[in-house]
């Protein structure tokens, strides 16, 4: 039997269905061997299914053979695909490699229910990426949510509690402001299907609950996104998580977000709302500047190496919010790789500083000074994905960056302030980044901190290893992700007037 | 527009009264328990709005019984996609309440400035 | 073997070596200098080689992969890139004998890491010597300021990290700030970034833009040190000696001027920016850097410093003959590439050879030095001389092209810079010299004799170099002709 046409559906239900499955496996170390194997498969078939869309193919699965527009529809286009491929990379990895982390953070007896949540959210991420239901995104987003927060609190930090509440109130928060927008778009149109409610939108004749619903949805998901100034629940969340779910949820949660942003503003809006192009340009792209500076200036002087990058996720947003607000094929392009890039640069970064974590109780910088002697190959490869992060030629940051650059050019009048503010914010992540490297590589060992025994455990090392040379090799080699981000920023215009 | 037709969107201007009631608790409360009970207000709210654009004047439940084909129905839509959000809502605030608890176990307070100040 | 293969293996060699160092030092360090004598030996075999084939004309060219559609990691060999190659390749032999003299007479630590980054930098410089578009050149401009951080801050201490700091700043702050912008903005209006004889830009950009363009590639070139982005060079003088004689008075600074005469010739087009008034400011900032870094220079107390201030003026002599803009200049750039580095890397030597027979850095402990030390002050003498511009030795020949240059352009400023700046070239070393040979040595200093003899070895070759090049300069001014083939005369 050719599975090929059910890859979508079992995208989806492959995690969902073995999330609770996973709770019954109680033999110490079964349940870590589930969902490995679980988050896999689902990357296989994420693999799969982008490959074919790189050869032209496109999804769209009816669930139960109830056709769109009253089924339950999903599609897989260039940009779906690229997205599951960052979430099921980034889930395997963090599993596969997260072992000794999570045995160390996590009690046995509780590991099952631990790597049931975390197969569930990304089933969750899986599901909002994939339903071209604009109901069933929320239903989706609302699970992964909800399951990111008891990851988050689940680590032996109790910060994490006061930092997850917070997550917990911003993130339903976004969510409920993104269903009163569905609502609305609802009342006007007369369905959830998004590719429906594209062809029906333009013979809407009161346009006004439209852009309140344009508003409600861009400004719900822009939470859930951590774009500036709605970031403030970010950096708590990810510095006091669990190691390997700071590496799960840097590398693809507010990406996923992004996700929905662009296809609702591009694909239902952008068409038919007269000059939501010039909003959507207005109001993204100066929270997307000061994001970009504001967050790079908290990173440069920030303390604890976690919080650091949490800091500097918030500014990569903004380049990825930044290229998009062009509106042109260049800049989603360069805003759809950096997604990419951005996901393998902190999910290495964050692996490497997982394996840090395994010998260093307090990772502030001052504590973490001259671990590169005591742990040479973690801290080399936590540099390389630092270099990828400020995007140094011959890793895949450049790539993006440059492609971001190249795209602002064309951007005329504001063209010297865009290109600026990216090259300022560069030279600041340069700063942050080089903090971290004459921290490990050249300041001599603080006094009270015994030097550890010995490299990151194995499996850690290596996906961080991984991470490092994929950085290096999309680096130079970028031409897949390119093409799939190419035509996912083809297929976003493809749907403007 | 006269006051009839003010009235006539009654139920929107609830819908609107009572998200702001809602929201404005979660951010002026300091106390984690009444940020939740904000939440729910805001929550129920968006309830309320799925509920009314769903009416139909002069519709009745949407269940279709022998002898009852012609009859004029509710839309019955928003009502299951608003089970389902009551479902998440509902979820959402038990998790949120669970997180008060371990809260409270381990700084021994609930007040968001007694927290930040432990740390 | 043929002309790709030989491209790959230039980099690939020197790669190879510091591999092999590393593994080697866990052995043996007579082991590991032998890996690094066998890799420079092997590089420069492979670099020089070449010659052969670009005499006949040819322009051997290797495409590793398209970065992008229109943006590839391409190198291609041409004259300019070719002297530069060859030049490090052979300088890195004589460097290397000198370096194992050097670093066992001071005892310096991490000696494994000295010559590995060593051997990476000049990875780094044979891809920046033969990269075929701006991109390639870039990626391997940045390689090389990575990879010699770590040389530079090798001694380890507060003072030494912080200088190290400044000179990785303002090397990474520029190229990152305003070289790569230039680099995209080229790439944006013209299409590609491939450097082709007679330039890319003609007649995509004009006017003002084109002066603008230029400064972000001048500034953007830190490594050119064109003041006021000269900073690093000093700060860079913290380094073991070595470093500062083969990268900060060969490779590094001058991968600076190579990248800026090539963006010259190849980006711009001389014709071009000849007719472009916009670009006319350059020679202005050259012949500002020569003669401020020389009056710095006369005010230093420090050898090592002097020679640093003195180096940022001799790299600003080549920025400007690329600026005057007609042949004869540009191929006095070229050569002037050459003379510089054989009398700078000897002065260097000399000031190494000095600190590790006697550990004296400051020029006021030199006095009656060339009694105790004949060889080293001989070469110095030799390299001082050239750095002057007094024949018999290297820096009279570039000189001579360069002033020619600058009469064929009928640029009286550039002119009267170089005679001036050679006034002030002879005010600060011919005191160090007279002080040296003729001065009575004050009581009370160290007993020492002459430097180890590998280090002997190694500046008494360079200057002998100096002197060479005086009178065989034929080849290297046949290749370098044509580079300005199909120049207007």
């Amino acid at each position: 039997m050719d599975l090929t046409p059910h890859l979508p559906v079992l995208q989806v239900v492959v995690p969902l269905l073995s999330s609770p499955l996973l709770l019954l496996l109680r033999p110490r170390g079964l349940a870590w061997a589930g969902a490995a194997a679980v988050a896999l498969l689902s990357f296989a078939i994420a693999l799969n299914m982008a490959l074919a869309v790189a050869a032209g193919i496109q999804f769209s699965y009816a669930v139960g053979g109830w056709e769109p527009p009253y089924g339950i529809a999903l599609s897989v286009d260039a940009f779906s695909a690229l997205i599951l491929l960052i979430v099921t990379g980034a889930g395997a990895i963090a599993i596969l490699a997260g072992k000794p982390s999570v045995d160390r953070e996590i009690d046995a007896e509780r590991q099952p229910l631990f790597y049931s949540a975390w197969i569930l959210a990304m089933a969750g991420l899986t599901g909002i990426a994939l339903s071209a239901d604009a109901f069933n995104i929320f239903v989706f987003m609302e699970i992964s949510s909800l399951a990111s927060y008891v990851l988050i609190a689940g680590g032996p930090d109790r910060r994490a509690l006061p930092a997850v509440f917070k997550y917990l109130i911003m993130g339903t928060i976004g969510a409920t402001f993104y269903l009163i927008g569905v609502g609305l778009v609802y009342m006007m149109t007369g369905t959830l299907n998004l590719a429906d409610m594209e062809a029906r939108i333009g013979g809407v004749t009161d346009i006004n609950p439209l852009l309140v619903a344009a508003g409600f949805i861009t400004i719900g998901l822009a939470l859930k996104a951590a774009v500036f100034p709605l970031h403030v629940w970010l950096p708590n969340a990810y510095t006091h998580a669990p190691h390997m779910i700071t590496v799960f949820l840097a590398a693809c949660a507010t990406k996923v977000a992004i996700y929905v942003l662009l296809r609702f503003d591009f694909f239902v809006f952008q068409a038919n709302l007269d000059r939501h192009d010039v909003q959507f340009s207005l109001f993204l792209m100066p929270l997307a500047l000061l994001g970009i500076l504001v967050a790079s200036a908290v990173a440069m002087f920030e303390g604890h190496i976690k919080r650091l990058l949490a800091m500097s996720s918030v500014a990569q947003i903004g380049y990825i919010m930044l290229g998009a607000s062009f509106i042109t094929e260049a800049g989603l392009t360069a805003s759809a790789l950096h997604m990419f890039n951005h996901a393998l640069a902190k999910g290495g970064l964050f692996l490497a500083i997982a394996g840090l974590a395994c010998h260093y109780g307090d990772l502030r910088l001052a504590r973490l000074a001259g671990a590169a002697r005591s742990m040479p190959w973690t801290a080399a490869a936590l540099v390389v994905c630092g270099f990828s992060l400020v995007g140094i030629p011959g890793t895949a940051g450049f790539v993006s960056k440059w492609l971001l650059l190249d795209a602002a050019l064309d951007e005329g009048r504001f063209a010297a302030v865009l290109v600026g503010v990216i090259l300022v914010s560069s030279l600041m992540a340069l700063a942050y980044v080089w903090r971290i490297v004459e921290t490990l590589y050249f300041k001599p060992a603080a006094q009270d901190v015994a030097t550890p025994t010995g490299e990151a455990p194995l499996p850690l090392l290596l996906a961080a290893w991984l991470a490092a040379i994929a950085n290096i090799g999309f680096g130079l080699f970028p031409q897949f992700p390119l093409e799939l981000c190419s035509a996912a920023a083809e297929l976003l215009l493809g749907h403007t007037l | 527009m006269n006051l009839l037709e003010l009235l006539g969107y009654f139920n929107y201007w609830v819908f609107a009264i009572v998200l702001t009631v809602g929201l404005y608790t979660v951010i002026a409360k300091i106390n984690l328990v009444k940020k939740l009970i904000g939440l729910s207000i805001f929550q129920s709210a968006v309830f309320l709005m799925y509920i009314t654009m769903d009416k139909v004047e002069g519709g009745t439940a949407p269940i279709i019984q022998k002898g009852m084909e012609n009859q004029v129905f509710s839309n019955p839509l928003p009502q299951v996609l608003i089970l389902t959000a009551i479902v998440v809502g509902v979820s959402t605030l038990a998790l949120g309440l669970a997180i008060v608890v371990r809260i409270f176990e381990a700084y021994g307070t609930i007040e968001e400035d007694e927290i930040l100040d432990a740390d | 073997m043929s002309a790709d293969l030989a491209i790959l293996l230039a980099i690939c060699v020197p790669l190879a070596t510091a591999v092999g160092i590393q593994l080697a030092g866990r052995i043996s360090d007579n082991l590991r200098e032998a890996v690094t004598l066998a890799g420079a030996a092997t590089l420069a075999w492979v670099v020089w080689g070449m010659l052969p084939a670009l005499f006949a004309g040819e322009r051997p060219a290797l495409t590793l992969g398209e970065l992008l559609p229109g943006i590839a990691i391409a190198f291609e060999v041409e004259p300019l890139g070719m002297l530069f190659a060859a030049l490090a390749s052979g300088l890195w032999i004589i460097n290397s004998i000198y370096s194992i003299g050097y670093m066992r007479g001071n005892r310096e630590k991490k000696q494994t890491r000295f010559y590995t980054c060593f051997a990476l930098a000049l990875a780094a410089t044979m891809g920046i010597a033969f990269a075929g578009n701006l991109l390639t050149l870039f990626l391997c401009y940045e390689l090389l300021t990575l990879s010699t951080y770590p040389l530079v801050s090798h001694k380890g201490d507060e003072a030494t990290v912080r200088s190290a700091r400044v000179y990785l700043g303002i090397l990474l702050c520029t190229s990152i700030g305003l070289f790569l912008p230039a680099i995209i903005w080229t790439y944006h209006v013209a299409g590609t970034g491939d450097f082709i004889a007679g330039g890319i830009l003609a007649g995509k950009i004009a006017g003002a833009d084109v002066g603008l363009l230029l400064a972000l590639f001048v500034f953007g070139v830190g490594k050119a040190a064109v003041m006021p982005v000269h900073r690093w060079l000093p700060a860079a003088m913290v380094a073991p000696t070595p470093v500062s004689a083969l990268l900060h008075a060969v490779a590094v600074v001058k991968a600076g001027v190579f990248s800026i005469t090539k963006i010259i010739v190849y980006v711009f087009g001389v014709d071009f920016l000849f007719a472009t008034p916009s670009s006319g400011w350059l020679v202005y900032a050259a012949a500002f850097t020569i003669i401020a870094a020389s009056l710095i220079a006369l005010r230093q107390t420090n050898l090592k410093r002097l020679l640093a201030y003195s180096t940022v003026a001799q790299l600003s002599y080549v920025v400007m003959a690329a600026a005057v803009l007609k042949p004869l200049a540009e191929i006095g750039a070229a050569i002037h590439m050459v003379a510089h580095a054989f009398g700078k890397i000897t002065l260097f030597f000399a000031a190494g050879a000095i600190y590790t027979a006697a550990h004296k850095t400051e020029l006021n402990q030199l006095y009656g030095i060339g009694r105790r030390m004949p060889w080293t002050m001989a070469a110095f003498t030799i390299g001082a001389l050239s750095m002057i511009g007094v024949p018999p030795t290297g820096g009279f020949v570039s000189k001579w092209y360069i002033l020619a240059g600058a009469f064929q352009a009928e640029n009286l400023l550039a002119i009267f810079t170089i005679i001036g700046s050679t006034v002030l070239n002879a005010a600060y070393f011919l005191p160090i010299i007279f002080m040296a040979w003729f001065a009575d040595e004050r009581p009370g200093g160290p007993e020492h004799g002459e430097a180890p003899p590998l280090v002997v070895l190694a500046l008494v070759l360079t200057a002998l170099l100096t002197l060479g090049f005086f009178f065989f300069n034929g080849p290297v001014i046949a290749l370098e002709q044509q580079l300005v083939g199909g120049m207007a005369q």
